[in-house]
């Protein structure tokens, strides 16, 4: 009896949270962009009320689910393949805010930030270069005495937009690296541990002395760490900040393609930083419910506009002008 | 009941009759809904196989069998192989096993036959509890904690003893299988232990008390009778862990490295299965990939059919007195 | 005393010592997983985490609130669905499942069901549940985790109903009882601490998992009907908040993980007191 009354005092709870908003929009993807995302949402909310609910599952999980139509709209660090575009026709990509890869290390005995070029972080993660005091890392760091400790190489465990990125830079620096290995949210790695996620890599290079491994830049923002500087396109060794991200940008708007899907690694310029990205909402041509549409619509514009000062507190850079400009015309094609 | 004649429906009416008496008497209808549910696990371990049988399809029918046998794991060029990660799974799984095990049964009795009532539940409750704590936050507790430790001191001390072997060769990165080993240890005792110490504690008092009257210490019969006794339990709760050890995903690939190949050494990193599965599913696209993760799945499946049909065995051929059915 | 005698006491010392350290051995990690959790995450377990809803990073006075109810809701819709379909598959097993082949399947399919990593179960869910539906629920979510309890309820059940003396059945037999009224007066109740075992430890599992809710419940940061949107967890939180770049949702991933051990205990406490009453008079 006293089991039946238990259960009886429970089962309100079950339905406690059935009182839900209408339009609360389902969203999911890349985690990369996350933080940002999600406090775009609660401004939105606190301005309109429209609840957007969005999950960093992954890109590849987020265009899963997009394709599947179990969320409302999906996000990624990499844009949809044209495989993947024929699965769901009839999306938009619209780039949202930029973010980039920094290479972090640690080495008994070396407390300046090193210098790496393209062709040297290649050899490192192919495994082609395995000592510290290697000459090719000499080179680029004159006057550095480095150790002559063994490099362990940490690379991520997890698919994510962060290795697309960090390996996509990495095939158009070194075209072995292209041909033996490519670019993708997940490799078959030469060498090296895998960390899960950015929390996993940064452990594991602070706990090996003489470990190199790569992470976003909000991550080493917020946890202090260490990076280094990378050569550009320009040949100039650049440091991952607000400015050169966003230069790095700058110059894709030119020959930005009309559906918004380019890469800019190792772009042109010579304050850009070469290991930069866009991350993109994922959204569909067409939305059948008004209500949602609506939203959606209002909740892009918010975001190009308004949302974008959000950037640099959360160590994103904000897109430039004349991509903005173009992303706001591809909206009237949404119906 | 006296002409053949006349039996036929005497007797057709007899079967009917105690069939309705069955019925209405309740015990028929509760085989039958206790049937029921029984055939509905049957009915969804099916479904499962069927599901990861035809999701794999893609996968199988490229590789083949020589997805067991193969160590290339290529997302870019959609070459798959199962070896490295089965390799880990046993490793880390068996590993678990001989570290928890006697911990987890030696524990037991002690809770058993040595704790006193209230402080016995006490501790047993508490340990209950490890069973709740989320795979991900032993993940992390032990990157924060045991990964250092295994860099710094337990791995360089086994290396000063037994670096001669190589099981024990190469360098301590802190990940590796023997750290995975040891999580997975920690998170399987909370069912060894609990199962055990029932099991220990349903031995009836008599048995006890006759070893005891007959001379012998409290550890003789403990160990030569009561443990014996209640073997069915035990190697039930062991099975348990077993399972568990196998499917762990979150907590292991915190701490295993994540390199997808095959090493002699305990100090290596290596990957099981449900950690990859883990970490690279969400992000799979295309065809191949995403069936190459199921066919994953299945093998994992085959693999703790086999394991568990080895472990039966091994009861079956072992089994004599006392509770005999496993 | 013979040399025999003082190796057998000396046996009966060590050996015994041994199992008091194994004890503390298991017991001692369980205190160093909730220090670890208190020292990190006490701070953050305030009145708001109990009633108000996450924020994003950076902005104080966040919640989990949503996340507790949604985690009730899960392991509820879970237990709803696995204890019974586990006890009375135990109870099959053991009154009328002696020795067929079939009763041996099942007892083998409950092995291998245990065996199946979280995440495929996650994956089996969602293919079977979330995409003829269209949508992530806690439904999906508790389905999921359901297929992991049933194992362990399952075999607890059919273990200790078969460690029930056949003299108390015999007994209730005699007197005219009928089999089924003899089971469910007698037996189950004789059993009931070990059944009432593999239920909790079902239960604590389950609460803790969240591999299977990636692809089934997924989250949410608000509020959200169970039956049909993606609901919030506290396992999900702590996954999300605990692998994120910030220190302060590192903490309220700790928070979040000692609410859900408290809850867990309390969950058990209460659980053992009202069904089993408490009775350890019982043993030797």
């Amino acid at each position: 009896m006293r089991r039946i009354i238990l259960a009886g005092t429970l089962l309100p709870l079950l339905f406690a949270g059935a009182a839900s908003a209408a339009d609360t929009i389902n969203a999911a993807g890349a985690t990369f962009p996350a933080p940002i995302y999600q406090k775009w949402a609660e401004e939105f909310k606190t301005k309109t009320g429209v609840q957007i609910n969005y999950q960093s599952v992954g890109s590849g999980a987020g265009i899963k689910q997009f394709t599947d139509g179990t969320v409302d709209f999906g996000a990624s660090d990499m844009p949809m393949t044209d495989d993947q575009l024929k699965a769901k026709a009839g999306t938009l990509h619209f780039p949202t805010v930029l973010g980039a890869d920094v290479v972090t290390y640690n080495i008994p005995g070396v407390t300046v930030d090193l210098k790496f070029s393209g062709p040297t972080v290649a050899g490192i993660f192919m495994g082609t270069i395995t000592k510290w005091n290697d000459a090719k890392i000499k080179a680029d760091n004159p006057g550095v005495n480095l150790p002559g400790t063994d490099i362990v190489v940490i690379h991520r465990s997890d698919g994510s937009g962060t290795s697309f990125i960090f390996t996509d830079f990495l095939s158009k620096v070194s075209p072995e690296w292209k041909s033996k290995v490519g670019a993708s949210t997940s490799v078959s790695w030469p060498v090296g541990l895998g960390g899960k996620g950015n929390e996993g890599v940064t452990g594991l290079v602070k706990l090996n002395p003489g470990a190199i491994g790569y992470v976003e830049l909000v991550y080493a923002v917020s946890q202090k760490l260490g990076y280094a500087d990378i050569k550009n396109a320009g040949g100039k060794f650049v440091k991952a900040d607000f400015d050169s991200v966003t230069a790095a940008a700058a110059g894709a708007a030119k020959d930005m393609p009309a559906d918004f899907r380019v890469s800019i690694t190792n772009a042109a310029g010579d304050k850009a930083y070469p290991i930069s990205s866009f991350t993109w909402l994922l959204i569909p041509t067409q939305i059948k419910d008004p209500a949602k549409k609506k939203n959606i619509v209002a909740f892009l514009n918010w975001i190009l506009t308004d949302g974008q000062k959000d950037c640099q507190a959360l160590s994103y850079a904000p897109l430039p002008a004349a991509v903005v400009a173009k992303e706001k015309k591809q909206i009237a094609s949404i119906q | 009941m006296t002409s053949s004649v006349a039996a036929q429906p005497q007797s057709d009416k007899t079967t009917l009759s105690s069939v309705v008496r069955r019925l209405r008497g309740g015990d028929e209808i509760a085989r039958l809904i206790t049937l029921l549910f029984a055939v509905s696990v049957l009915a969804i371990s099916v479904l499962l196989i069927w599901v990861l049988w035809t999701g794999s399809e893609a996968s199988r029918a490229k590789s083949g069998f020589g997805f067991l046998t193969s160590k290339l794991w290529n997302p870019v060029t959609d070459e798959f192989g199962a070896y490295p990660f089965i390799y880990g799974t046993i490793v880390t799984s068996v590993l678990a096993l001989i570290i928890a095990v006697p911990t987890g049964v030696g524990a037991a009795i002690y809770l058993s036959e040595l704790a006193r009532g209230a402080w016995s539940d006490a501790l047993t409750f508490l340990v209950e509890l490890l069973a709740a704590v989320p795979s991900v936050i032993f993940g992390l507790l032990a990157m924060f904690t045991l990964v250092p430790l295994m860099r710094t001191t337990i791995g360089p001390g086994l290396k000063s003893v037994f670096g001669s072997l190589p099981l024990f060769s190469g360098p301590v990165y802190g990940v590796g299988y023997l750290t995975a080993s040891l999580v997975l240890s920690v998170m399987i005792f909370p069912y060894i232990i609990s199962v055990s110490r029932e099991a220990l504690l349903s031995v009836p008092r008599e048995q006890r008390e006759a070893a005891l009257a007959l001379g012998a210490t409290k550890w003789e019969s403990t160990w030569q009778i009561v443990v014996p006794f209640a073997r069915l339990g035990i190697l039930g709760s062991i099975f348990l862990a077993f399972a568990r050890a196998l499917g762990e995903t979150m907590a292991v690939t915190l701490v295993i490295g994540n390199d997808p190949a095959v090493h002699a050494s305990l100090f290596a990193p290596g990957y099981t299965i449900s950690a990859v599965i883990a970490n690279e599913f969400t992000e799979a696209t295309g065809k191949i990939y995403p069936a190459a993760l199921i066919e994953l799945g299945l093998v994992l499946f085959v693999l703790t059919f086999i394991l568990n049909g080895l472990a039966r065995l091994l009861i079956l051929v072992t089994t004599q007195k006392g509770s005999a059915k496993a | 005393m013979t040399a025999r005698n003082l190796y057998r006491k000396t046996l009966n010392n060590v050996m015994l010592t041994l199992t008091g350290v194994c004890a503390f051995v298991t017991v001692s990690t369980l205190f160093v997983v909730l220090a670890y959790l208190v020292y990190n995450g006490a701070t953050s377990v305030n009145l708001d985490f109990f009633t108000k809803l996450p924020k994003p990073t950076g902005e104080a006075g966040g919640g989990m609130a949503n996340a507790i109810v949604g985690s009730a809701e899960i392991v509820g819709f879970a237990a709803l669905v696995g204890v019974p379909i586990g006890f009375f598959t135990g109870v099959y097993l053991s009154e009328w499942g002696a020795d067929g082949t079939f009763a041996f399947v099942i007892r083998y399919m409950c092995d291998l069901l245990n065996g199946v990593p979280s995440i495929v179960v996650g994956i089996f869910a969602s293919i079977v549940i979330v995409k003829p539906m269209g949508s992530f629920s806690a439904l999906a979510g508790g389905f999921a985790l359901s297929l992991m309890m049933i194992p362990i309820t399952a075999k607890s059940t059919e273990q200790f109903l078969l460690e029930v003396p056949r003299t108390l059945r015999e007994g209730s037999l005699a007197l005219g009882a009928s089999k089924w009224r003899t089971i469910a007066s007698v037996v189950v109740p004789a059993a009931r601490r070990g059944i009432m075992t593999g239920i909790i430890l079902g239960i604590a599992r389950i609460s803790g998992e969240a591999a299977p809710l990636l692809f089934t419940s997924l989250n949410n940061e608000y509020w959200s009907n169970p039956f049909k949107e993606p609901t919030a967890s506290l396992p999900y939180m702590i996954y999300t908040r605990a692998l994120s770049p910030y220190d302060d949702w590192h903490r309220q991933a700790w928070a979040a993980g000692l609410v859900l051990l408290g809850l867990v205990l309390i969950a058990n406490i209460a659980a053992r007191l009202i069904l089993t009453r408490g009775n350890s008079a019982a043993r030797g």
